[in-house]
């Protein structure tokens, strides 16, 4: 009888140590005061910040928060940072929770779909609801052929795409009327089509859109910038536009949409962070602070680095202005294809 | 080429290496065990700790883990039948039958067995063909894909048995309209969420396994008291509970099974649209199917073939899958896709020239598998008795535990509390179903692979504009087609011959 009870109290003790361990990795500690950079006495350290992650780990969400949390814990600029996963609703419990709490410690991770699924009443609310602070990194979508693909420029793949639209299929990693089916149909568009006519595959993962464009069953791909590149770099598929204003300093050869033939296509795929709707001014202006001197922490770069991240740093009005641009564009894209 | 797999085992045998190499594996184990946590939360738990190590050593311990947790899953679905991840569910359908007979302890020796056989098979296979693998993994588009669904929901389906045909066939409709609700892949839009925002992402694997298996078990065992007569019986079983002992019969059985399951998970586990829980429905269903008749019988009630099958495919799918990870990029799973994300932290960039560019990483990760799969054998044989003990706890303490690790275990994935009520919801249902004689499996089959067939049917119709054509112009779907119609046909068509021919 004994033995079974330290038996179960020594399998109850080890679930307890996993949990711990669980919460150990859920929580960057601060590092000593002389690993922090002195250049940066003037910013004010944060006492704690809690990250809303809306989705699961693992996620594009999850890595935002947690490397956003990473570089400012060991930069000194923030002295605690928690994280908290909540997944449900594709991120709408998330939302609502950030509203119900009205936590001045929480900020919420989010992205272009906070846009996209308010527009299509996926979500009841929308970035109004709540505090934007700032966006933070980006990345820019592309449009990809395969290697063997006959269509060697965007012009060419976009007048076969006129002649014959069936014959032209767009795969992406997200559902008909998300983020790569947008740009695809953006494209499209600029290029004076109908973008109804946008032939659009939807897969459930930006690696087996990948995987799909490889194997020869679409003719094209769109997608983020980073998911694509290393590919590129190694000559199995071709970057035939990035959806940038301007060329990227680090490739050079590859033109924007806008040069290549889609005239004013522009995409960011934007993640940033929001707080809850009352919060003060003031607390708002220290968040965007520490935000702003994270780009110069050499714990940023790594982690930025490490992900293959492009600094997009839209504070307050800014953020506020993209969004509303974004949810305008969009809206009226969305509209054309007949998705509202 | 033998320069980089020296190379890679000088790494590999360091005492730093393998002191975490055997740190990783016993950590993933015991993760791996507690119903609902599986790879994915192991690995993703280790990623702290491994990333201070320097990269070949931090990539063998997260191999470790990954096999380990593997492991792990499994003993959870032999000993109280909670898959933690949908490539044990087939483990489970014999394995469970054998532990609940009183052997668990050779159960375990078993998977182990196969599991190991499985990696060591298909790790060799790497080893000799990755680059060149590449490209069969590519060739797959997704009409063949639909096909290769179609043929794995086929081969097992039928294994119900020919007397619960319809009650078998009846839980699989009702797993394949489960997976319909959530989002549509194709169009984007809820539908049967009842106006509910939790049920958009649809309802996930783990929860329903977890409560039409493991809670429902643990439920029915409260409301079946056993008497005295059969709680003498489990007495008698429990003395022989720890015994590893595999006769030498036994392994004469196993060894084929062991070698054509390892071989077919290994080329399922290329294509990044399968993955292992395909691989071990398929060497499940082909198993039974080629098993000589006396034994046929015996599969779904603790064959030891059934068993060795779906463990060695799952292995050897999951060491497959890193062909595309490897060579490509291209992650098969949401496990492949940490793994990758792990990869790149270390400054790794998967793609055709990894083994040129930084071949002692490449070797690195390939000798690891080895080491891995050794290690854990050697680590875990010995610990087998004691693992299998735990069915020893009387039911009064294990079944609470039960209940208790399969909530947490759903609730620490999602952290919605919405899914602990749906979970008891199913749960009610299942018991209700199990106290009717309605079999789980299909289910749960039908679930998992219904989402995968839909996906893949919807997305070729899309791509041939609407038309089924691609059922007869792509040579290779018609030829998986054919022979998934082959093996649901077949049976009947040969009785009926034999009975055209008056026999």
């Amino acid at each position: 009888m004994k033995r079974w009870l330290v038996a179960l109290w020594l399998v109850l003790a080890g679930f307890h140590a996993i949990a711990d361990s669980a919460a150990a990795a859920n929580t960057t500690p601060a590092p000593a005061a002389t690993n922090a950079t002195p250049t940066l006495s003037s910013t004010k350290p944060l006492e704690h910040i809690h990250f809303l992650i809306p989705g699961g780990a693992g996620g594009g969400w999850d890595r935002t928060a947690r490397g956003v949390g990473q570089a400012l814990t060991q930069s000194g600029l923030v002295r605690r940072a928690t994280f908290e996963n909540m997944s449900g609703g594709g991120g709408a419990r998330g939302i609502a929770h950030t509203i119900e709490v009205n936590e001045p410690n929480l900020l919420l991770v989010n992205s272009t779909p906070i846009v996209v699924r308010a527009l299509q009443r996926v979500f009841p609310q929308s970035f109004r609801d709540l505090t934007p602070i700032a966006s933070v990194i980006g990345d820019y979508s592309v449009i990809t052929v395969r290697a063997q693909s006959p269509f060697g420029t965007l012009a060419q793949l976009l007048s076969a795409q006129q002649a014959k639209p069936r014959k032209v299929a767009f795969a992406g990693g997200s559902v008909p009327g998300g983020t790569d089916h947008i740009v695809a149909a953006m494209v499209v568009k600029a290029a004076g089509s109908d973008p109804r006519s946008t032939k659009y595959i939807p897969y459930d993962a930006g690696g087996k859109a990948m995987a799909g464009l490889l194997s020869g069953e679409v003719q094209a791909l769109s997608s983020g910038y980073g998911e694509v590149i290393d590919l590129a770099r190694q000559g199995w598929v071709r970057i035939l536009c990035i959806a940038a204003a301007e060329r990227l300093a680090h490739e050079p050869n590859t033109p924007t949409c806008d040069e290549a033939g889609a005239r004013g296509a522009v995409f960011v795929n934007w993640r940033g962070f929001f707080a809850s709707p009352g919060l003060t001014a003031e607390r708002a202006q220290a968040y965007r602070a520490v935000l702003a001197a994270m780009y110069h922490q050499p714990a940023w770069h790594e982690v930025r680095e490490r992900n293959g991240w492009v600094d997009i740093y839209h504070p307050g009005e800014q953020f506020v202005a993209m969004l509303e641009e974004q949810e305008a564009s969009i809206g009226t894209l969305m509209q054309a294809l007949d998705l509202l | 080429m033998w320069e980089g797999i020296l190379a890679g085992l000088g790494t590999a045998v360091s005492l730093q290496a393998l002191l975490f190499l055997c740190a990783g594996c016993l950590a993933g184990t015991f993760i791996g065990m507690l119903p609902g946590l599986g790879p994915m939360t192991a690995i993703a738990l280790m990623i702290p700790i491994a990333s201070t190590l320097e990269p070949a050593v931090g990539i063998i311990m997260m191999a470790a883990v990954y096999y380990g947790a593997i492991f792990g899953g499994s003993t959870s679905s032999i000993l109280i039948n909670a898959p933690g991840v949908a490539s044990t569910v087939a483990t489970s359908f014999d394995g469970f039958p054998l532990a609940r007979s009183g052997q668990a302890g050779k159960a375990l020796a078993i998977a182990a067995l196969a599991s190991f056989t499985g990696g060591l098979i298909s790790a060799g296979c790497l080893l000799l063909a990755a680059p060149l693998l590449a490209t069969l993994s590519l060739s797959f588009q997704s009409s063949d894909y639909f096909a290769l669904m179609v043929l794995g929901l086929v081969s097992v389906a039928a294994f119900a048995g020919s007397g619960a045909m319809l009650k078998a066939l009846l839980m699989t409709v009702l797993g394949l309209m489960l997976a319909t609700v959530g989002t549509d892949p194709g169009q984007g839009i809820p539908r049967f969420t009842l106006g509910q925002v939790d049920l958009i992402d649809g309802i996930s694997f783990l929860l329903l396994v977890m409560a039409t298996f493991a809670l429902a078990e643990a439920l029915l065992a409260i409301l079946r008291p056993a008497d005295d007569s059969l709680r003498q019986q489990e007495q008698q079983a429990m003395q022989r509970l720890g015994s590893i002992a595999i006769s030498a019969q036994e392994a004469r059985q196993m060894t084929p099974v062991v070698g054509r399951s390892s071989l077919l998970g290994f080329f399922i586990g290329l294509l990044p649209g399968a993955g292992a829980t395909i691989a071990s429905f398929l060497a499940y269903g082909s198993e039974q199917r080629i098993a000589p008749k006396t034994q046929r019988d015996s599969f779904g009630k603790g064959s030891i073939r059934g068993l060795a099958a779906p463990e060695a495919a799952n292995n050897a799918a999951a060491t497959g899958s890193f062909v595309p990870l490897l060579t490509l990029g291209i992650p098969g799973s949401g496990t492949t896709a940490i793994l990758l994300g792990a990869l790149i932290a270390y400054g790794v960039q998967p793609g055709p020239l990894l083994y040129i560019d930084a071949p002692e990483i490449f070797w690195a990760v390939i000798v690891s598998m080895w080491l891995g799969n050794v290690v854990l054998l050697v680590l875990n044989l010995p610990l087998i008795p004691y693992i299998a003990k735990v069915l020893a706890v009387p039911s009064r303490y294990l079944l609470p535990l039960i209940l208790f690790f399969s909530v947490t275990g759903v609730y620490l994935v999602s952290f919605n509390p919405f899914d602990i009520q749906l979970m008891v919801l199913f749960a009610a249902v299942a018991v209700l179903f199990r106290l009717l004689d309605f079999p789980m499996a299909p289910l749960i089959l039908g679930f998992i692979l219904g989402g995968m067939i839909e996906e893949n049917l919807s997305r070729a119709l899309l791509i041939y504009d609407g038309s089924w054509s691609f059922l007869w112009q792509r040579p290779l779907t018609m030829g998986i087609l054919t022979v998934a119609a082959a093996v649901a046909l077949g049976p009947s068509a040969v009785t009926l011959y034999k009975r055209l021919m008056g026999r």
